[in-house]
This record gives C-alpha cells, structure tokens and sequence, in this order.
C-alpha cells in the first residue's frame, strides 16, 4: 500500500472521531442509524448478541446485503471479515467498502497470521486488548483501532479494561527512558519503531475508538472519559426497546460526554436496554480471538 | 483574537493544533451555552456532515450561529463544514446554515478510494497541499443577490470548484487542518482581523 494511501486511511478515521459506528442488518436499519447520527455503519448480518446465541461458524456477510447498505446511506459504510482472512477482504474492497473490520466477532479463519493489511487500498480497524496488541495490528497495516470489549453482550466491563490497560501501558512508555524502549518493543513484540512514536507522542500511532457492550448513553460517555475518541455500538441498539431514541441519545452523550446534566436528561425513558450476560455467565470470549 | 470551533464531531482538535501551533487561542463549541462566549471567528471542521448537522439542530446551536454568520462572523468551513454552509445540497433537501451562495455535491468522488491528495494554486496565497477524504465539491456558484457580494472561487481541481469565498466566509473541499501548510488558515485568520477593523 502506497505511503499516500495509508495516510489518506488513517485521516478518514480522524473525520469519525466523537461520533458513534452503529451495526446494522438491513437497510432500514442502516436508515435509522444515519437518521439518529451515526458517523458510520458497521453492515453485518447477524449482530454479535445473535451471533453468540446462534454459535457455529460466523462469517463475512452477504455482499448483497452489505451493497444494499450502501445504497440506503450517505456515510461511511464498514464491514467485517474474518481474522487472517484475506480473501474476504478483497471481496469486501472489491464492492469499495469504505473500512474493513478484521473482527473477532466473527470465526478466525487463522488462528496464527492476521490479514497483511498492507496490500490493500481499503483501510483496516482492528480490536485490541492492550497496547502490544494495538501496535501489531498498527504494524500490519491497521489505520484504526478499537477496544475488543466483549461483543455482544452489553456488558461494558471488558472495554473498560482494555482501554484502561491501553491507557496505563502508554502512560508507561510516555514515562520510559529512550534506552528502556527496545526491551519495551521485544517484550511487546512490536516494532522499535511504534513504540518510540508511543514514547514521543503519548497516544497510538491512530485513531482509537471504544467497542465491546457498550448500551447505553452512560456506558459511551464512560468510555470517552477513559480516553476513548468515538465508540462503536453493536448489539446495544438494535436489541433495544426503542433503537431510533437510544442511538440519537448514544450519539448525543458522545459529543458532551463531560455534561452530566444532559446525559442524564438524555438517559430518561429509552425504554429496554439489551438484555446483558455478565462476563461469568460468557461460554465464549471473543476477545481471545487473534491476538 | 479568540477562535471558536465546532467540536460536536469530527476532526476540531486537529484545526485546535493548528491555529494553537500559529499563535492563536481556540474554544470549543459543544452546546449553546458556549456560544455565550466571545469570539472573533468560526471554524467548521470536517467529519460528517449530517451528524453535524443533526447535533447543531438538536443542540439548538444552529439558528444562532446562522444570525452569528449573517451578521458577518468570519467563518472558515472545511469538507463536512463546506456542507453545513452551502446553500443547497445536490440531491438532498435538507440545508444546515445555508449561508454560503454555492451548491454543494456530498461524497462527490465517490467512497474512500477515490480518496486522493494533490497540491494545487490558490488565489492569492500559491499552490498548497490538499488533502480529500470522501469529499464534496462545489458543482456551481450560484448567482449573487442584490447588493451582496459574489462568490469567488479560490481553487479548482480538474475543473471542480474547491475553494470559494464570500464575503466573510471561506468554503473549502478539502483538509487544511490535516497538511502541514498554514496558508489557508493564515488566510481566514487575516480575514478576521480586516473584518474587525472595519467594523
């Protein structure tokens, strides 16, 4: 992939940032999430909380469901494939998907190599659990990263986590001396490179966003007051009562996530939230997929 | 001089940094209570503009920064902030400020890979870098009314209008706020202060 390319990627990432991806299934939904505000749609056929309810192998969707998406909407347009596999992602650039989540919600096809995501022109957002985690993905050619979390289950303890995790372990490269670093890098299986731009700059080489159970307009203002620079919504909104009122007050709380006043206005009368499971009930982690 | 950005979504910290890094101090606009505040200039940033716009509406911002522009509030917009002070939108019906005499085409290269960067003149200040993601363009300027001032391109791209002016308000397709070139905002910068010494 071309320097200028890859630039070109990460800076669409930066025009997301305070906004919320939301998942949708059809166009119709993909409608009421533009509607309600969301700065991208995540288009897949299964949200994760049915996709951990249905088990058995879970892969990239229909194309012809993700172009339908493409039609009904104006903004971005993001799908997933699955972990290492390649194939899928060239499919996915091929209909010009405007990202490409390589995405433990769905099955690993590889349960060694991620996608050298170098080779395409389409940019990559990978989750992540920690900062080494974060800086392979980035070394492979990822132009964004999000928190793993635990997809679908509206729990938000997992991202909570990852992002302190991220957050405490970049405080500590911040606070390193410059001849610390290499042995940081060998310890982090990442490159010299990526840590000492950690070390300089205090932040991820890229835009980090907030995914993983996240349900309620508290749960996204509670991750952009960890740090987080937007938050994706998966399972939470479709599941809910009344998805129209709780995406338009998810996006809201985003933007003033320090308003307490308002998030608490806005946090009256969404109806259901999506039925959680608490991570001891989780038979299975997705987060330990693809590390 | 105190510049006040749009910061309900979208790329502000990097115009933030910019104009910090130029000698100039930013404030937020994240609700109306900050439109309270003094400032000297606006900027809209880029992100999406429907979000943007959504968040203006219901956040109660939009009406009041209309007057404000109207009144002569200079005001730089940039890609999602062109669209929000474009006068009409090809194939939408809904307008945000509406404030700046073009209409505008969303998405007009198509979806992230025909996102590109190149370097081009501007009117009066040289050729810069400019940087498109999932831009718009302005497909035409649309005629001046009574007494006011037209509009005047600044900047074409394979014959596409990029860059405009207006009076007080500057429309841009593209990234200032992500290139290293200070130019385009050294140029809205020196608009604020003929705009106030005038007044």
């Amino acid at each position: 992939m071309a320097e200028n390319r890859y630039e070109l990627n990460k800076q669409l990432a930066q025009m997301l940032k305070g906004g919320v991806i939301m998942d949708v299934t059809t166009p119709e939904q993909a409608r009421i999430a533009e509607e309600a505000g969301a700065c991208a749609v995540m288009a897949l056929e299964r949200i994760p909380a049915d996709i951990r309810a249905a088990g058995g192998v879970s892969r990239m969707s229909d194309p012809k469901m993700i172009k339908g998406i493409q039609d009904a909407v104006s903004i971005p347009v993001m799908a997933k494939c699955r972990i290492g596999h390649f194939v899928e992602a060239q499919i996915l650039e091929a209909i010009e998907i405007d990202y490409i989540d390589e995405s433990e919600v769905l099955s690993p096809a590889d349960d060694i190599y991620h996608i050298d995501k170098r080779q395409f022109q389409v940019p990559f957002v990978c989750g992540a659990k920690d900062l080494g985690e974060a800086l392979r993905r980035v070394s492979e050619g990822a132009s964004m990263i999000r928190t793993k979390g635990e997809p679908g289950t509206g729990d938000v303890v997992q991202a909570v986590r990852h992002m302190r995790k991220m957050n405490s372990e970049i405080a500590k490269v911040v606070s390193m001396r410059t001849d610390e670093l290499y042995e940081e890098a060998k310890l982090l299986a990442v490159p010299y490179e990526l840590i000492s731009y950690v070390h300089e700059t205090g932040r991820l080489p890229v835009v980090n966003f907030a995914a993983g159970g996240i349900a309620t307009p508290a749960d996204a203002a509670l991750m952009m007051q960890l740090g987080a620079e937007g938050v994706f919504v998966g399972s939470g909104i479709f599941k809910s009562g009344n998805p129209k009122k709780r995406a338009a007050a998810i996006v809201q709380a985003v933007t003033n996530y320090l308003d307490s006043k308002l998030i608490a206005r806005l946090s009256e009368d969404l109806g259901e939230a999506m039925v959680g499971i608490n991570e001891q009930e989780i038979e299975l982690l997705m987060a330990e997929r693809g590390k | 001089m105190k510049i006040a950005v749009l910061a309900v979504q979208g790329a502000f910290a990097e115009h933030i940094n910019k104009l910090e890094s130029m000698g100039v101090s930013c404030m937020e606009l994240r609700n109306a209570t900050d439109l309270e505040k003094d400032f000297d200039g606006l900027v809209l940033p880029g992100g999406e503009s429907t979000v943007q716009g959504k968040l203006l509406r219901e956040l109660h911002m939009l009406e009041p920064l209309r007057d404000r522009i109207r009144q002569g509030m200079p005001v730089l917009g940039t890609c999602a902030g062109l669209i929000l002070l474009a006068q009409e939108i090809r194939n939408e019906d809904r307008i945000y400020l509406g404030t700046l005499s073009v209409c505008v085409q969303r998405n007009a290269y198509g979806r992230q890979l025909g996102s590109f960067h190149t370097e081009q003149e501007v009117k009066g200040i040289g050729k810069i870098p400019m940087t498109f993601i999932r831009a718009p363009y302005i497909e035409s300027v649309l005629p001046a009314q009574g007494e006011k001032p037209g509009t005047e391109v600044l900047a074409q791209v394979d014959g596409r209008i990029v860059a405009v002016r207006h009076g007080r308000q500057i429309g841009i397709a593209f990234h200032p706020e992500l290139d290293a070139d200070n130019r385009i905002h050294g140029m809205f910068l020196e608009s604020i202060s003929t705009a106030w010494a005038d007044a």
